[in-house]
């Protein structure tokens, strides 16, 4: 029987800015190592141990009824936070210039040029294109990275190395479930459609990567598009199957060259821009597929490199590893 | 323009490609790769910083074609340029001290993701550090959270686990804060280049016509960043995060991520609002009250733990609050001393995790304070830098914490009596705390009580920490002891900061 | 008060992206289960594209993809809300995907998703 007192409870709650439930549902195993343990708290340690006739368990009762709450207050408390965040932001909101209209404080010089001068500029009709990959190129730049960041600390929590994970060895001994080696099998529905709709999507994200400078869309949205594609894949004829054209390898060659290039292409760009020389990129034709100058290959690149992260975050939740 | 005018962008664009490509190689190579690029980083700041120091002034440094309110800018200073040269010089250090602790604490073929998330998080430090754009600041400060976040969990462990969850939420509580401050304040004055806003700001200020929006956005931007470098209410995520990484994370941490926050901050308040608004806001007044609870509080957590790295993790909770106090007294002295802490506690706290580190291997793996007695005489150069660390620490003349406590205390006789006497008992009382918990523990590290298993142990030194340690204790005195050219430096500095 | 609720009716866009804020917020702050956790950091996202979006709305003007080679920005939506979506879009994906990795690896340890029972847990454990 574990009964914290209250005030430990309070004490811990205080220390670490959160407090726990009473009633735990633990496995046996769990439940052993908990007893085994001391507490590194020596007061919870002793507040444990004092389970002594009718004074101790009348300090429980009481324990136990303002735990309770204190669990309603903590309820109360969070209602109250979201209200009153609500509100101040809500009269903010009641401030704030009305909304579609064309004399938004937002609707400025900055705008104007963006959009009159985009295909001039930077040789893209889609004037979100241009200001996100060439005006504002730094900041994409960084946004790229985000990708690679997380797809780094994914790998790093969830990857398995591939031959301990053919010996069975997972990242921890007592993990439940275990669904990451169980590969369902093929549904004759879903392979039939994947025939059908892998190529497909890989077609139309191609189609809205390369068509990003003229036409909604780009690296981020197209890569995705092809990202669902190889997901697709993977789910409808197993694992093995894309492991044949896109494993671990191939995965870090792609992202390494995607990043590098966009960095490359992204410094170069900058560099000329800020020593105020003449970066001889052809812009192409506005409307077509070249266009855009290095919009074209940074869309691609990009679009790849989402790909392979989409990708990635599903191999690594799925199985572990590409 | 000149070639070192370009190493800014250098650095910021290069580092992120050092990281993709430390991702793809192994442990080793990675290792080497990034201690290269950290050399010449550091190398690059320094002659960046050499450069605005004779021509005396700043240059804006545009991201493209275009000028600044179209494209991307950066902003190159004194201050700035100083900034970058410590920072990627106390990374470098933090690595090599910490190095064989990454080795043996990170799994074996995922070791060359550290040295990744070291050189995203060192590319996003320069960009908050350089930046001119509130946007930019937003997409780096994100990349920052991730690789902060992962550089915790890279030693696995249950501990570092949940320290991890815990921060990373923190975090993006932060980082949602600071969007919203950032999309209202662009839905009111349509820009995000800091000085079209200022520009902006001030003519909206004059008519009063968004009077509570300002306030809430100054409130949102105050809040998010404080929850993100761990503002003493909104500390609870750090003794975890810090306490259980490996010794290189946790000083790389409180030593340079806390103060990438401070940095945006300090510019969103100065060069953003200006000190008029912001002292008409009452804000800084918050940040006094909150920066003198931390630096008691914080030394108060310090004081009653048994840990040696959570101990050094709560008092980073009171040296943030000296920074916050600095801000708060809404003076030119004020912010010098907060940056003057900034980069005081930037050289200072990564020394004495890297010692704790070294105290950690000539005591079986533990940070107890039982454990590490004797430690010092087991380890002398760790137990040199920790003393020196813990002297630093106090305020002892000659060392570079010293400087702080006095540009703080200038700061505070300067502004109203109120804030004089509640600024100096702050100081006072944390001084006397800071005295109470470090001294003991260099008695502790010296004293001859040492366990029995342990007794005898001699360290064999490797050349990574034993350069690091003496570089760091080298640094900390050298700062303390030419400390009129540094803070000299910094008040150049904030001259061309746009205040 | 009538005045302070005809101007949330009329930025009725910003009025529900900022109680989605609030929510998520609060959501992401209070309870305790790290995947509803996960859902209000969404939430909070969402509302802030959502109120990105509505700042860059003009009524009556068309998506800024110039195809008649016609440039008159009066003619055109405002396209940096756009971009700055598209930018926290990607963010906060690469977020979710490593708050949702740590949760798995904090279940198939502590096989409880209640984040102070797992903080209670691993104070148990030794380094």
């Amino acid at each position: 029987m574990r009964s914290d007192g209250f005030l430990a409870r309070l004490v811990s709650f205080v220390e670490s800015g959160s407090f726990r439930e009473e009633d735990y549902t633990l496995s046996p195993a769990q439940k052993d190592t908990l007893d085994t343990d001391i507490p590194e708290n020596r007061w919870l340690h002793s507040v444990q141990h004092a389970e002594k006739p009718v004074g101790a368990r009348l300090m429980s009762w009481f324990s136990q009824k303002g735990f309770e709450l204190f669990r309603d207050l903590y309820r109360i408390a969070s209602v109250f936070i979201c209200v009153t965040l609500i509100g101040v932001l809500l009269s903010v909101v009641s401030f704030l210039p009305a909304f579609g209209s064309a004399e938004n404080p937002a609707v400025n010089e900055v705008v104007e040029r963006y959009v009159s001068k985009s295909i001039e500029e930077t040789g893209a009709t889609n004037a979100v294109a241009g200001m996100i990959s060439a005006y504002r190129g730094f900041d994409t730049l960084g946004e790229a990275h985000v990708l690679f960041v997380a797809a780094c600390s994914v790998i790093v929590l969830l990857r398995v190395d591939p031959s301990e994970r053919k010996r069975g060895k997972l990242l921890d001994p007592d993990r439940v479930g275990g669904d990451m080696d169980y590969e369902p099998n093929s549904d004759l529905i879903l392979r039939k459609a994947a025939k059908i709709l892998v190529p497909l999507a890989f077609i139309f994200g191609l189609y809205v990567i390369l068509n990003g400078t003229s036409s909604p869309g780009g690296g981020f949205s197209g890569g995705a598009i092809m990202g669902a594609g190889l997901i697709l894949n993977s789910v409808a004829f197993g694992f093995k199957r894309t492991e044949r054209f896109f494993g671990d390898e191939m995965y870090h060659a792609v992202k390494t060259a995607c990043l590098t290039v966009y960095a490359l292409l992204m410094a170069y760009f900058i560099y000329m821009g800020a020593n105020g020389w003449d970066d001889h990129v052809w812009l192409g034709i506005p409307g077509g597929i070249v266009s855009g100058g290095l919009i074209l290959p940074i869309n691609i690149a990009v679009g790849f490199e989402v790909a392979c992260t989409m990708y990635c975050f599903y191999a690594l939740f799925r199985k572990g590893g590409l | 323009m000149e070639l070192v005018q370009n190493f800014p962008f250098i650095t910021i664009v290069f580092s992120l490609t050092c990281g993709v490509f430390c991702a793809v190689l192994k442990g080793k190579k990675a290792r080497g790769l990034c201690l290269v690029w950290l050399t010449l980083t550091t190398l690059m700041s320094f002659s960046v910083l050499l450069y605005t120091l004779k021509t005396g002034e700043y240059y804006i440094y545009r991201m493209g074609k275009w000028n600044a309110p179209w494209g991307n800018e950066i902003r190159v200073g004194v201050l700035e340029a100083l900034m970058a040269t410590a920072f990627s010089g106390v990374m470098l250090l933090s690595l090599l001290g910490g190095m064989h602790h990454i080795f043996a604490d990170c799994e074996p073929e995922k070791t060359n993701l550290y040295f990744t998330m070291c050189s995203l998080l060192m590319s996003s430090l320069f960009a908050l550090i350089y930046t001119n754009d509130l946007f930019t600041a937003y997409v780096f400060v994100e990349i920052n959270t991730i690789a902060s976040c992962a550089l915790v969990m890279l030693k696995s462990s249950a501990k570092t686990l949940v320290a991890t969850t815990r921060y990373l939420i923190m975090s993006l509580l932060g980082s949602g804060l600071f969007l919203l401050g950032i999309v209202i304040l662009y839905g009111i004055t349509g820009e995000l280049l800091m000085p079209s806003i200022a520009e902006k700001v001030r003519t909206i200020f004059a008519t009063g016509e968004y009077s509570l929006p300002l306030t809430v956005i100054i409130g949102l931007f105050s809040v998010g960043l404080a929850v993100k470098s761990a503002l003493f209410p909104f500390h609870s995520w750090l003794p975890d995060a810090h306490g259980s990484a490996t010794a290189s994370s946790s000083a790389i941490l409180s030593g340079l991520v806390l103060k990438g926050y401070i940095i945006v901050l300090i510019k969103i308040f100065y060069r953003v609002f200006g000190l008029e608004i912001i002292v008409s806001e009452q804000v800084s007044w918050f940040l006094f009250v909150f920066g003198a609870l931390a630096m008691i509080l914080g030394s108060v957590g310090a004081l009653r733990e048994r840990d040696l790295k959570r101990m050094l993790a709560y008092s980073s909770v009171a040296q943030v609050g000296y920074i916050y106090l600095g801000l708060g007294l809404h003076s030119e002295l004020g912010v010098t001393a907060a940056c003057v802490q900034i980069l005081v506690h930037a050289i200072t706290k990564p020394m004495l995790f890297i010692a704790a580190g070294g105290f950690m291997d000539v005591s079986g793996g533990h940070k107890s304070m039982d454990a590490i007695a004797g430690a010092g005489r087991r380890d002398p150069l760790g137990g040199l830098a920790f003393t020196v660390g813990a002297l630093s620490m106090i305020g002892i003349p000659f060392f570079a914490g010293f400087v702080t406590k006095l540009e703080l205390t200038a700061g505070a006789l300067e502004s109203g009596t109120v804030t004089t006497v509640m600024a100096l008992i702050a100081i006072a009382v944390s001084t006397l705390l800071n005295a109470l918990y470090y001294v003991p523990v260099i008695f502790n590290l010296f004293s001859a009580r040492e366990q029995a298993e342990y007794k005898g142990l001699r360290v064999r030194y490797r050349a990574d920490y034993a350069f690091a340690t003496v570089a760091f204790v080298l640094l900390n005195i050298g700062f303390g002891a030419f400390s009129e050219y540094v803070v000299g430096a910094v008040r150049q500095g904030l001259a061309l900061f746009g205040m | 008060m009538p005045a302070f609720l005809e101007r949330l009716f009329t930025n009725y866009y910003e009025t529900a992206a900022m109680i989605l804020f609030g929510i998520g917020f609060t959501t992401l702050l209070m309870h305790r289960n790290l995947l509803k956790k996960i859902i209000g950091l969404n939430f909070m996202d969402s509302g802030l594209y959502l109120f990105l979006a509505a700042k860059g709305y003009i009524a009556g003007r068309l998506a800024p993809i110039i195809t008649d080679g016609n440039t008159d920005p009066s003619r055109y939506v405002n396209p940096i809300p756009t971009g700055l979506v598209l930018t926290g879009i990607v963010v906060s994906v690469s977020v979710t995907a490593f708050l949702l990795a740590l949760t798995c690896r904090l279940y198939d340890r502590f096989h409880t998703l209640d984040i102070d029972e797992i903080t209670h847990l691993a104070r148990k454990e030794r380094d």
